[in-house]
């Protein structure tokens, strides 16, 4: 009971607060807020388009004149989606779990990996570090994505073609997110990694106990970054997996898309698959939103 | 910071700096101690940087040297010279005449439009009451939150050939156009639709780091400025906003060049093949995996992405020293 009256409260706090911000807009403000609104409904147009999509019958797939609300909802193009086999013969849930999986190990790697490097860069005035930024600073500017031949060289080469390995490791490097928390740290003071070590901590306890504590909407800001990295990348299955059991759900999406424009088959099918691709990077900004507007203060190159 | 006394703890060696002779090997066993000394710093960069260098840095140095051989996959890589760069520039008729310039109309519509628009966006957000700010950030977010592949559907759904395309319903029905018009493989449309789709999920990224830049200003300095005698918002913006958050502008353009310039899957989804029809909308990563995947001549794939990798590093520089940080800040 307790539990349902401080969320009641705290809603109402908070629709009051919406409330006197709305009172307190001038003109020029509530004209912003309907400019912004319309822009806003036009850039969502194509998302609720695509909601709507996932959701109608066959029937109305193809209406003449198109609607763009579904009027009988159903989720047979989900069912489909499930029961369809490309020439594979493989169902759609194995493309789901290799792609969870590989997105669940690459963004925890990506997050860890970036926090540790990030942290002597901000902090250890070790030899080399400007070197090792720059590094990093100028691979930023450079697409990976261009570098396809070579890494296909270098993965066949590792031995980890047709494996797990294969998705995570090429994408565990994101230079982006280093510099992102770098810059974020270099906002923490100096004097009290000092303190801590004065009382005897360990580097290994000062980056556990005072750094990551602090640097958590960074560290969310990243997770984002390598949840979107991660989940949408289909060039690991395009150019690494030759065994269609590896390969992930965006490689799946993007052969049932293909050539979709001039053939009317699997048009439901394919935006639900949309649909389960979009959802989760979706649910996962929502939740840490704030943060991520609070690191990219720092986002910038100094 | 030049009048600082220097610390004096850290240079406890140069007590008894030797002669100039021996300078060196005193710098040397200098530099082992500060090594060891900060072995810990090291073992805390190392996994990145491992990952890191047979990822970029090896494929980059073997892209490097693929470009100057002849390379088909099966035999082993024949060394060719400056050939490939040659034919590239001398020879390529699908390149000089479709790639270099829709690349260039591509990223001159997609990168300064999607740039602007993301600081005006940004800025007309930050005039908002912060409690609804969150929503419209989100809704102009949303977009790149698809990550292209997703989005396909809808776009191609949406350009459909015939009449049951929304985009040639409406026409049709508003009198525009008598006849359906096949935009995703029409030659003349296919460019347009890619930098329309290509702007709309431009607000990434670079976007936040605009939109946060701007809410990171200072509110006093706007107050001191409007003493001295700034009038309107468009001074406002000019004199203090965007030198207040050059890094943040920076770091957006760096976002939006690289953004631009590795697209290229988008026509070929959109169109449903590669090469796209015409050429139309083939842009320098079509071409690249176009001669890498298809036709499997690898060393001259690797000279093309060279080309790229130096024209995104170039024009990385030249807004580097555009909006970076000068000598006298």
């Amino acid at each position: 009971m307790s539990l349902f009256r401080r969320i009641r409260s705290s809603l109402s706090h908070t629709w009051s607060l919406y409330r006197s911000d709305f009172r307190n807009m001038d003109a020029t403000q509530i004209f912003l807020l309907i400019l912004l609104t319309l822009l806003s409904v036009f850039m969502l147009l194509p998302l609720v388009f695509i909601f709507n999509h996932a959701f109608k019958p066959l029937h109305e797939l193809f209406l003449f004149p198109p609607t763009f609300f579904v009027k009988q909802g159903t989720w047979q193009n989900f069912i489909d989606l499930l029961n369809a086999s490309q020439d594979t013969f493989l169902p759609v849930t194995r493309f789901i779990l290799n792609s969870v999986i590989v997105t669940v190990l690459a963004t925890v790697g990506m997050v860890i990996l970036g926090a540790l490097c990030a942290y002597p860069l901000s902090k250890h005035p070790f030899p080399g570090r400007k070197v090792i930024f720059g590094v990093i600073l100028l691979s930023i500017m450079i697409a990976v994505e261009t570098m396809g031949i070579p890494r296909y060289i270098v993965v066949k080469n590792l031995g980890i073609m047709n494996t797990y390995w294969g998705h995570v490791l090429p994408i565990l490097a994101l230079p982006v997110g280093v510099f992102l928390l770098k810059q974020f740290m270099d906002q923490v003071p100096n004097e009290l990694m000092e303190a801590a070590k004065l009382d005897g901590a360990s580097e290994w306890q000062i980056f556990m106990r005072i750094m990551i504590p602090i640097v958590t909407p960074a560290m969310a800001t990243i997770t984002i970054l390598s949840f979107q990295t991660a989940w949408g990348n289909s060039e690991t299955s395009a150019l690494f997996m030759q065994n269609d059991a590896m390969k992930t759900l965006p490689f799946y999406v993007e052969s049932l898309t293909s050539n979709l424009a001039n053939s009317v088959a699997r048009q439901g099918v394919a935006a639900a698959a949309s649909l389960i691709m979009f959802i989760p990077n979706l649910i996962i900004f929502l939740l840490s939103q704030r943060k991520v507007i609070q690191t990219m203060a720092h986002s910038g190159i100094k | 910071m030049s009048n600082e006394v220097p610390p004096v703890i850290q240079q406890p060696l140069s007590v008894d700096r030797p002669r100039l002779s021996e300078k060196f090997g005193c710098r040397l066993s200098h530099l082992k101690q500060e090594v060891w000394k900060f072995r810990l710093s090291y073992l805390f960069v190392a996994p990145f940087l491992i990952v890191f260098t047979l990822f970029v840095i090896v494929p980059v140095i073997t892209g490097i040297g693929l470009s100057f051989t002849y390379f088909n996959s099966i035999e082993f890589p024949k060394w060719a010279g400056w050939m490939n760069y040659q034919n590239l520039f001398s020879q390529d008729v699908i390149f000089l005449k479709h790639v270099v310039p829709n690349s260039f109309k591509f990223a001159l519509f997609v990168g300064p439009i999607g740039y602007v628009l993301a600081f005006v966006l940004a800025w007309l957000i930050a005039q908002l009451p912060s409690t609804i700010r969150v929503w419209y950030a989100l809704a102009m977010y949303a977009p790149s939150l698809t990550g292209g592949i997703a989005m396909v559907v809808v776009w191609q759904v949406m350009f459909t050939g015939d009449r049951t395309g929304y985009i040639n319903s409406f026409l049709l029905k508003w009198g525009f156009i008598d006849q359906p018009v096949l935009f995703t493989i029409d030659k003349d449309y296919l460019m347009i639709i890619m930098i329309i789709v290509s702007i709309w999920s431009s607000m990434g990224l670079g976007f936040l780091a605009i939109l946060a830049g701007i809410l990171n200003v200072d509110k006093q300095l706007y107050e001191a400025a409007r003493i001295d005698g700034i009038r309107s918002r468009l001074q406002e913006i000019w004199y203090i906003t965007i030198p207040m958050m050059k890094p943040q502008m920076l770091f957006a353009a760096v976002m939006a060049i690289v953004g631009t310039l590795k697209a290229g899957g988008i026509g070929t989804q959109l169109s449903g093949m590669n090469p796209t029809p015409d050429y139309s909308g083939q842009l320098f990563m079509n071409h690249i995996d176009d001669f890498g995947f298809t036709r499997l001549e690898l060393g001259y794939a690797s000279a093309v992405s060279i080309v790229l990798l130096i024209v995104t590093i170039l024009l990385s520089r030249f807004l580097w020293m555009l909006l970076g940080p000068k000598e006298d800040e």
